[in-house]
């Protein structure tokens, strides 16, 4: 891995304008968007997720790092309740959004509040108008005429819509990997989610659509809240305001990005920061 | 050393050319069938067949516009309650059934298809024929309805089980709910797959005459509604041919081939569908 003891100078960048300036956020009052207590979390019998504890702060972005199998994308899944596409998964303990339990709240709302791009850009095989006005449309949130304006508008806030703004009524599947995975995001972020969640959303594209994506997810802080499980630290270095380090299906440590990078308190962070193992 | 070298090539070659022959028989013996038909069929096919009822017994002439428009009318009430059962039942398999219960339906429907047609005849007469007291539309329809049930229920739930996971939990993290997510989503990107399914079980029930010779029975006049006995394609041929008279055969042969030409066409009709099928679906 590269030079990552200076994650401070790597989110200056020239090109990368964040919406909050650092000292800005200190001011800001810190509001915790979500907070997790004790989560354990079972495949059958097997436990993946073990006394999972942390707090996900407001219009902030919290990047997740961990080698892979250590259960960070299963933690992300938990948080919209998308592990219970797999019957036989079982979360136990406590995920509060705004200090309601998730698990008490339904589903379908919970969804619509907390957003999630994948992997794998995961468009409908529908035109790319069709793939961001899907969400309105299934959730019944947008009049006829509403519905153009915010496709525009999430389109923009992707960082996409010059480029498909001729082609709206053409295929999803036309456009490149990097502009899929923004389409997914623009659909994501149509019904205007309070939580953004991204599991690993660059690990297929080129680092120049990586960096499209970086810059977006800069714009979209102090809007949304967002949590993003990622492979590449450099990343999380770059992206994020706080990094927690999960390993073994535990959350070995949670820290400012800074502290994780430049001081971790424990030797496992250390050791998979500096490339030792992972 | 040599000899057995020598008679493994001997044994492999001749498992190949027998092999071979075999896959020639199974073409040819279609070809013939196929051909025989073809040429008998269209020799005798006339205009006056497509539009005029059968003649008195003992004339020539006439033709066989009622069977025509009678297996139009089977087919339409057997896709009108064979395919939204399957299909939903399908839908109920690929999406939400537990183990043990889908196991059985799908185990069922396996033996379903199985099953003998004449004993859906029977089916649909005990159920139908017998206590409205006469032959029908209605029983023959439902026969093959019934036939038609487990083949579009299997095609539907193993097409369903083709679309990619990520396009499901795309819709479903968007706030969709599980069954709006099936309708928007996951149907869509296999409806033509799952049409083309339909198509080649309407094909093959098309041509059934078992389940009909007792539900829907025949008619040699128009049928005056769907609870009259009604004339199809498959029953006419079996009293024509095996009738006494020349013209009968001839007419059973033009019969046969309208029968062939109708399947030919919902098969080629079900591959070109298949083959623009939906970018969800691609490899």
């Amino acid at each position: 891995m590269g030079d990552v003891t200076e994650p401070g100078v790597m989110i200056r960048v020239p090109g990368y304008e964040r919406a909050m300036a650092d000292s800005e956020k200190e001011a800001h009052e810190s509001v915790m968007k979500i907070s997790v207590n004790k989560l354990d979390f079972y495949y059958g019998v097997r436990q993946v997720l073990f006394d999972i504890s942390l707090q996900i702060q407001e219009g902030r972005i919290t990047a997740l790092i961990g080698p892979s199998g250590c259960g960070k994308s299963t933690f992300l899944r938990t948080l919209n309740r998308m592990h219970e596409t797999v019957r036989s998964a079982r979360a136990e303990g406590e995920v509060l959004l705004d200090g309601q339990s998730i698990f008490e709240m339904d589903v379908v709302n919970l969804r619509r509040r907390v957003g999630m791009v994948f992997q794998k850009s995961n468009p409908f095989p529908k035109s790319i108008y069709e793939n961001v006005a899907y969400g309105l449309k299934v959730n019944g949130m947008a009049r006829r005429g509403l519905i153009g304006e915010v496709v525009e508008k999430s389109l923009r806030r992707a960082a996409l819509w010059e480029e498909v703004k001729d082609q709206l009524h053409k295929s999803a599947y036309a456009l490149s990997g990097g502009q899929q995975q923004r389409l997914c995001i623009a659909r994501a972020l149509a019904i205007d989610p309070e939580v953004l969640l991204l599991d690993e959303p660059c690990s297929a594209l080129d680092p120049i659509a990586t960096a499209k994506i970086e810059e977006l997810l800069f714009a979209l802080e102090g809007t949304c809240t967002i949590v993003i499980v990622t492979h590449n630290m450099q990343q999380a270095a770059r992206v994020a305001d706080h990094t927690g380090f999960f390993l073994l299906g535990k959350l070995i440590e949670f820290n400012k990005t800074d502290i994780i990078f430049k001081n971790p308190a424990r030797k496992e962070t250390e050791d998979y920061i500096t490339g030792r193992f992972g | 050393m040599k000899s057995r070298l020598a008679w493994r090539k001997f044994v492999n070659g001749f498992m190949l050319s027998l092999t071979g022959l075999c896959a020639l028989v199974s073409v040819s013996v279609l070809l013939v069938v196929l051909g025989y038909l073809g040429w008998n069929g269209w020799q005798y096919l006339t205009w006056t067949f497509l539009t005029h009822l059968p003649a008195p017994v003992g004339e020539t002439g006439g033709g066989m516009a009622n069977a025509i428009v009678g297996s139009g009318t089977l087919l339409l009430i057997a896709a009108l309650t064979g395919i939204p059962t399957g299909l939903l039942g399908g839908i109920y398999l690929a999406e939400f059934g537990g183990k043990t219960f889908t196991f059985l339906v799908r185990y069922t429907a396996d033996l379903l298809n199985g099953v003998p047609s004449i004993v859906m005849g029977i089916f649909a007469y005990t159920l139908v024929v017998l206590p409205m007291h006469h032959f029908s539309a209605w029983a023959g329809g439902l026969a093959l309805g019934v036939m038609l049930i487990p083949i579009v229920l299997r095609s539907t739930e193993d097409f369903l089980r083709a679309v990619p996971m990520p396009l499901r939990e795309g819709s479903l993290a968007l706030g969709a709910s599980k069954w709006k997510a099936i309708v928007t989503i996951v149907v869509p990107a296999s409806i033509r797959a799952i049409a083309t399914g339909a198509l080649l079980g309407l094909a093959r029930v098309a041509g059934e005459t078992a389940p009909l010779l007792f539900t829907s029975f025949n008619n040699q006049y128009w049928s005056h509604g769907l609870n009259q006995p009604t004339a199809s394609l498959p029953v006419m041929i079996y009293v024509y041919a095996t009738g006494p008279y020349a013209d009968w055969h001839r007419q059973a042969w033009a019969a046969g081939f309208i029968l062939l030409m109708l399947v030919l066409v919902a098969n080629i009709g079900a591959r070109l569908i298949l083959s623009r099928r939906s970018p969800a679906l691609r490899g």
